[in-house]
Formats: C-alpha cells, structure tokens, sequence
C-alpha cells in the first residue's frame, strides 16, 4: 500500500523553500511517491510527519537480521499471501533444537553442521542452531551457548523465559546478534532491556493474538519476530494465516517475521507441521530433529515453495563434464532445467563413468515439457552437437536421449548423422544403462 | 489490545461430490481456503485412497512392495489388504491395458474391475493405463460392468472426454479430468465435460501434479488460484482436486534411492514414507481433496495429520 503524492503532500510543510531541490513540495511529494527522491532531502519535515511517512513506506514485514558474517540469517520483507502473486521473499529459517540438557552438545552441533544438501547445484542448508535451556539452570544455559557458539557453523537461537538465564548467555553470544527467544507478558522489561543491550533481534510471544499486538506495540523496538502462542499446527496455520493478512494491510504490531515450533510428539508429525509452518508464512521453524530424512524434506519444500514462479532455475547451455572424459567417453542430451541437468548429471556420477553431458537450452524447462512445448526438438539438439564443440572430443558418433523423448531418435539421426541411443526415462537407470550398452 | 480477525468474503464454494454407491464417501464443499475454519466451512476431510495394480509392478522399490507381499500379483487380494491398512477408496489401475504389457482387452479389465468392487466394500476410482485411446475404450466396458457402483474413472483427457463422459453419464460415475499444469486448460476441459450435461459434481480435477523436489511448486500454486477461483464463483474451477500422489513421489531419487546408496540422506524408510507425506499434506494446504497414495504408512500418517487440521481453528 504505498502512499500517493496527495497523502504524502498532506504531510509537507507546504512552504515551498525549494531546499530540497524540487520548485514545490508539491513537486517534492511527487518525486517522492515514484521513488525518485528521499525524504531526508527535505530539512523542515516534522518528526510526526516523518513517523507517518516512514512506516507508511517501510515493506509490509520488516527486514530482520540475525546473526553475523558468513552466519547471517535475513527474514522479512514479504509483501503477498500467495506465491503466485509475486514470489515469497526470505526463505524460512529452519532452526535445530539442542538442549543443555543433552550429554554431548558439541556432537550434537557437529551433526547440525552436516544438515547440509546440494540440490539443483546450489547448497541448501539449515541456518539456526537453538539452544533450549531445558535445564533451568542458568550456568548450565551459558556452557551450553559456549559449546554451540564455538561449534556451530551457523547463527544462535537462545531459547530462555529466565531473563538471569538469558543475561548469562548473552555475555558469551550478545556480541554475535542471535535471537533472544524470549519475551512474554511476564518476563517482558527485562528480555527488551536485553535486546536493545545487544542489539539483538528478539522473540516476543504472546499468549494470543490479541497479547502479542498488544506487547508489540509496548516494545519501540523494531528488530522483532513474532510467536502467536498457538502450538497445534491447525491453530498455528490460523495465526500465521492472520498474521501475514494483518501485516499486508498495514497493521503494524504484525508487520515482522514470524517464528513456529515444529513441536508435535510424534516424531513423524513434527515433519508434517513444519512443512505446514513453511508453505504457511513462517519466518522460522524450529526443529527437534537432526535427522537427515526428516530434514532433507524440508529443505526440498522451502525450496520449492520459495522459487521465484516467474523464472526456473536454469544453467547454462554448454558442453559439461563429468570426470576425466576421453575420445570414447558417451554423450548424455538433456535439458538446461537445472533440476532436470543436476538430476542427470547426479546419477552420471553415480555411474562412476566419465562422460560428457549436453543440455540443450529450452529456457529452463524439463524434458517432456519442453518436447511438448517445441523448445526440445531434433533441430535443436542438431545445432547444439555441431556447435558445441563435442565432435572434436570424442572419435564416435553416438549420443544418448532421455528415455521419455524416445520418439525423437530418427528425425534426430537423420539430421545429425549420430546414431541415437535411447536411455532410461529415469536418470536413476544410466549407470545400469552404461554397463549394459556402452561396452567399455 | 484486540486485533479484528481478517476473513474474507468469499461467495461461493467448492461443489460437493459423492463417491461410491452403498457406503459412500463425500468430497468437497469447501467454502474457504484449506483448513481455514474461522473463515467458512469445510464439510469434508480430504480423502485418501490406496492403489492397486492389476498387474505386478516392476520398478516399485522394495520398502513400496513390502506391505504387499504375497498380494502384489492378485489385485482383488490387494485390495482388500489397502482397506484393512485404512483407505478411505481403492484405486484400481488398469495397467494391464497398455499395449507394452499384457495389452489385455476391455473385457478383461471390466471383469478385473467387478471382482475388486465386489471383494471391498469402499468407493471405488478406476484408472485406465494412460494410453488415450485404449483408456476410451477400456473405460466405456468398464463403467458398463460397474454400472450402479458411483465410481470416479480416468483419466479424460482432451482427445478421450467424450467416450469417457458418456460411459460415466450413462453408469452413474463420475469423472477425472486430466490437464498438465494450466488453470486455463482445466477450465476449458470441464466445460467441454459438461456441455455433454455431465453435472459439474461429478467431475473431480487432476492438475497432473509433479512431487516434492519435482515440480510440486507448480501444481501448488494452480491448485492455490484454482480454489481461490472457486471461491470467487467460478463454477467451471469449483471442482475437488485429485492428486495421484503416490505415483510421482515415489519415482524420486529420494525415496528410491537406498540407505547404502545415499547414507547422507538418512534411512530410506523414514525419507520415502515422509517424501510421500510430504507432498500429500503440501497439497492438501494448497486444496486437493482426493490422494492417491502408494504406501500404508503414508496414509496412516496422513490420516492423522488431516484429523488434527480438521479440529476447530475458529478464533
Ligand atoms: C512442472 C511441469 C511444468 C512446468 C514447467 C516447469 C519446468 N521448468 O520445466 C509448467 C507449468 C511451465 C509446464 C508447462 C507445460 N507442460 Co508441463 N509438466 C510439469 C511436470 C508436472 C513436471 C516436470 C518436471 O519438472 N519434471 C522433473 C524433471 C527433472 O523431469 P525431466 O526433465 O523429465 O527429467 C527426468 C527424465 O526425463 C530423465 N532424464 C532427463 N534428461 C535425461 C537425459 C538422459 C540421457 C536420460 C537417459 C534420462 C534423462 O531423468 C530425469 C529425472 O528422472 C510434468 C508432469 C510430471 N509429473 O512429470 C508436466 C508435463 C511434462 N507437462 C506437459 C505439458 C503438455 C506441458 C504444456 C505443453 C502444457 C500447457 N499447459 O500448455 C506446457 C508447456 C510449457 C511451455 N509452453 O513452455 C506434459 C508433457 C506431455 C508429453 N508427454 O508430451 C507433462 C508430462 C504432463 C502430462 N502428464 O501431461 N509444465
Ligand atoms: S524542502 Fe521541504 S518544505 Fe522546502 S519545498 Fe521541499 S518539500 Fe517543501
């Protein structure tokens, strides 16, 4: 909702000084409404008017930043309900649990740490550790933060209602920005006292939404994330549902991130509701789980959900290798999609056989999409074979084609001159492809 | 400080389908968003079916076949066993049919058919072998065999519709209409259905939907602004959305790939029953109301998953 020219003017002095560059404020609040300007180039503006025009213009969820460094976690700055409308902004932070609690935190860490996957040729990870201080102890907490600030490869969630606690832990973590999870209604002056100490991004919950916008509006401090209080996941999805509505139309007690406790019980339906919190607006979803099966999936879903739905992720079209390929090394065709491409080259890997892979560029789409959209055709794999350089590096002439376009060989054989293989419609089938057919 | 809860106005809702003749199961009916309560109604709980097979399955991986041992090669034994491991509908697939296996003929299927209805005593949704035109001519004798029965059959496509509708207006069935990936292509598909006087409840939409890691992005996004169609009073996107589930997830690497081969990825039960589930509750926020699914585990955990988002979340 951003202001026109008319509200914005409302707010102008209205002397027309010309100090701000422009030959009216009128002329100023225009320049203004269209981003060609700044408000700070106007010196006589009111503070109150300031105040309105800022949070007027400020994104609908504000930009929150936990952590630092190489560590650093930015949430926010979303602005639709649906990812068809635009694209959702900052994936959801997924946080793993440790408790001071547990006998070896720092193995636990380590094996955070390794919550890391590469899929569609980007590096997909986990970005918090949350230390839980189940113990209730305050010196126990701050051993506890120590051992994980020391080992992990990520950014620190602090989870304490105990102020003292907290206090205790911020002497070690404070200077790292992590998140103080945090304030309610009882413990509120001190966690706020101590956030705005650090400078550190803090976790309000209330006990619903009606105490959260309430302790919000208390705060004056911006670097918030918000907890509704709801731990069922159909009353979660109802809150966060709220949440990003409210803050969409501008209430501002709502307009931050927002975090979720994949809690459950059943260690099965804690994944589930995670993946609920992730398709459903939240900032974080804190997990119990360290698990590689569990988490994997997650992963996978924030990605999904989080692709900008105007634009596949593609590589580049050019000739790639896999391993050392010599003169007689096979050739695999595919698409640039590069879920398609990573899925191919993936299980050319696993097939431990060098060899050359050759995605033709369909703008970014699959196999069966792009044959049946025209963009995947004889013509074009021809082009790319003469032009890219692979008839110089093999001395045979025999390529290989997904499975699922098996209709294409002959047209692509009469064109090219290659004989055409066809392989597998699943990737997953080349390595048993080439032991069978390309006879080493 | 009171916050005033923000609902829409939505004026119309999902149409209501009914499925199965003497135990009957219903579908749809939504006036809201998923699971949304405080905003409308949702009359129903999505439904979750089990497929069998009228042939053996090759390529399933061993954690997929192992529920099934022993029935994977009778399918009136198989299913009877997805009504004991709790599916709401069994969904027959015609495999058989395709000219690259067994090619068997309509009649077969038919008869393939009637035993199934008559061994399970759940709706029933009958799939042909994906192949269009035989498809056309498996489903016109099997909706004859099932006359009565309420079952859903598919999948139409553009070039089947017609024998597929007409089989099902005749037999009392209803249909699933088959269209990759475009809201504009659906649409289209449903009014060419019921300008044959199909009524618009019998029709159940399959947006071809890709799984978890593999295009789930897409079909989420088409079902989210189909419902959201739906709910504005477009009659010819008001339909309960089917997703075959079951077969696109577990054609990932994922859930196919075994412990020895990805031990990185953690134990494959645990990752193929979850990639599994995963896709099917994604969807469910998304509005699908009918899932075909592969694995009883899946279904079990689904199940409980969809109860609890059922509850009341009316502020
Ligand atoms: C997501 C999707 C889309 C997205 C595109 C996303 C993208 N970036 O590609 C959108 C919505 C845009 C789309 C549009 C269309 N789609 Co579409 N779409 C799909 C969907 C659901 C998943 C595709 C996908 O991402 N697969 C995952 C990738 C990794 O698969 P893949 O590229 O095939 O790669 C696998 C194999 O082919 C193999 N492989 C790949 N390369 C190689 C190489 C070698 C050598 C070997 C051996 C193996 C191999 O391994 C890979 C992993 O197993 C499929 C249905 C489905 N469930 O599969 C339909 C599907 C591909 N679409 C289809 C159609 C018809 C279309 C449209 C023409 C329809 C329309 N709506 O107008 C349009 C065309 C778009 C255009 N004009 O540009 C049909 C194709 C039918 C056919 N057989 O011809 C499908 C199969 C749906 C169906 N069942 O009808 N689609
Ligand atoms: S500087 Fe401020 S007061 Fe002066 S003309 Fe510009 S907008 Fe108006």
């Amino acid at each position: 909702m951003a202001l026109t020219g008319l509200d914005i003017f409302k707010q102008l002095p209205k002397t027309n000084c010309k100090e701000c560059g422009q030959p009216t404020c009128l002329a100023f609040a225009m320049q203004l409404a269209s981003g060609k300007t700044s408000l700070d180039k106007c010196p006589h503006v009111s503070d109150a008017a300031k105040e309105v025009l800022d949070s007027a213009s400020a994104p609908p969820v504000a930009l929150v930043t936990i952590g630092k460094g190489e560590k650093e976690l930015q949430l926010g700055n979303e602005t639709v309900l649906f990812r068809h409308d635009k694209r959702f902004e900052h994936p959801t932070g997924i946080a793993v649990s440790v408790h001071d609690t547990d006998s070896d935190i720092a193995g636990k860490v380590q094996s955070i740490n390794k919550l890391v996957f590469d899929r569609v040729g980007q590096i997909h990870k986990v970005n918090l550790v949350a230390v839980k201080n189940t113990s209730g102890d305050a010196v126990k907490f701050a051993e506890a933060v120590k051992t994980v600030q020391d080992n992990a490869d990520f950014a620190l969630l602090l989870a304490s209602e105990d102020a003292a606690a907290m206090e205790k832990a911020l002497e070690i973590a404070g200077a790292n920005a992590p998140l103080i999870c945090g304030a309610n209604a009882a413990n509120y002056d001190a966690m706020l006292a101590l956030a705005k100490k650090y400078d550190a991004p803090l976790v309000v919950k209330g006990a619903d939404l009606n105490e959260l916008a309430a302790l919000v509006e208390k705060a004056g401090y911006k670097k918030l994330i918000l907890d509704s209080g709801a731990r069922e996941v159909n009353k979660v999805l109802a809150d966060q549902t709220q949440i990003r509505r409210q803050a969409l139309k501008k209430f501002r007690p709502f307009g931050y991130p927002t975090i979720t406790f994949a809690d459950n019980e059943d260690p099965i339906q804690a994944v589930v509701d995670a993946g609920v919190y992730i398709a459903k607006y939240a900032g974080i979803v804190v997990l119990n789980t360290a698990d590689p099966a569990d988490v994997l999936p997650l992963i996978t879903l924030r990605l999904n959900i989080y692709t900008d739905p105007q634009k596949p992720i593609a590589v580049e079209s050019k000739l790639y290798e896999v391993g050392n390929p010599g003169p007689d090394a096979p050739v695999f065709v595919t698409t640039n999609f590069s879920l398609t491409y990573f899925c191919v080259q993936g299980d050319v890997e696993a097939g431990r056989f060098p060899a050359y892979i050759m995605p033709v560029d369909t703008d970014g789409i699959s196999v069966l999409t792009g044959w049946a959209a025209g963009k995947f055709t004889p013509e074009k794999i021809t082009e790319m074979l003469n032009s890219c350089g692979i008839a110089d590096k093999v001395s045979h002439r025999k390529v290989i084609i997904p499975g699922g376009v098996a209709v294409l060989s002959g047209k692509l054989n009469e064109m090219s001159g290659w004989e055409v293989l066809v392989g597998p419609r699943e990737s997953a089938g080349i390595p048993s492809f080439i032991k069978q057919r390309w006879g080493a | 400080m009171a916050v005033t809860i923000a609902k829409e106005k939505w004026t119309s809702k999902v149409g209501e389908m009914v499925l199965g003749a003497d135990s009957s199961v219903n579908v749809g009916g939504e006036s809201t968003l998923p699971f949304l309560q405080f905003e409308g109604a949702i009359p129903n709980k999505p439904v979750l079916a089990l497929e069998v097979w009228d042939l053996e399955p090759e390529d399933w991986p061993e954690i997929l076949k192992a529920p099934f041992a022993g029935v994977l090669a009778d399918p009136v034994a198989w299913a009877k066993k997805n009504v004991e491991y709790g599916a709401d509908v069994v969904s027959l697939r015609l495999m058989s049919a395709h000219p690259d296996f067994k090619n068997a003929s309509p009649e077969e299927c038919a008869a393939t058919a009637k035993a199934v209805a008559e061994a399970v005593n759940v709706p029933l949704i009958i799939i042909g072998c994906g192949v269009e035109e035989k498809d056309a001519a498996v489903l016109e004798k099997v909706g004859e065999a099932l006359a009565g029965k309420s079952c859903l059959i598919g999948c139409a496509t553009e070039k089947n519709y017609k024998t597929i509708t007409a089989t099902a207006m005749v037999n009392g069935h209803s249909v699933i209409a088959s269209t990759p990936l475009d809201i504009n292509l659906s649409k289209q598909l449903n009014i060419l259905m019921t300008e044959m006087n199909l009524p618009a409840n019998r029709i159940a939409i399959d947006p071809l939907v890709g799984a978890l890691g593999y295009g789930i992005e897409y079909a989420y996004s088409i079902m989210e602004r189909s419902r959201i169609g739906a709910l504005m009073g477009d009659k010819m996107l008001a339909m309960p959305v089917i997703c075959f589930v079951g077969q696109e997830a577990w054609k990932a690497k994922e859930a196919k790939s075994t412990d020895e081969e990805s031990p990185e990825w953690g134990a494959q039960e645990r990752r193929s029953i979850l990639w599994e589930v995963l896709t099917t509750t994604t969807f469910a926020q998304a509005g699908g109301s009918i899932f075909v699914l592969r694995h009883p585990e899946s279904v079990k955990q689904v199940k409980v998953h969809l109860d609890k988002m059922m509850e009341s979340n009316v502020y």
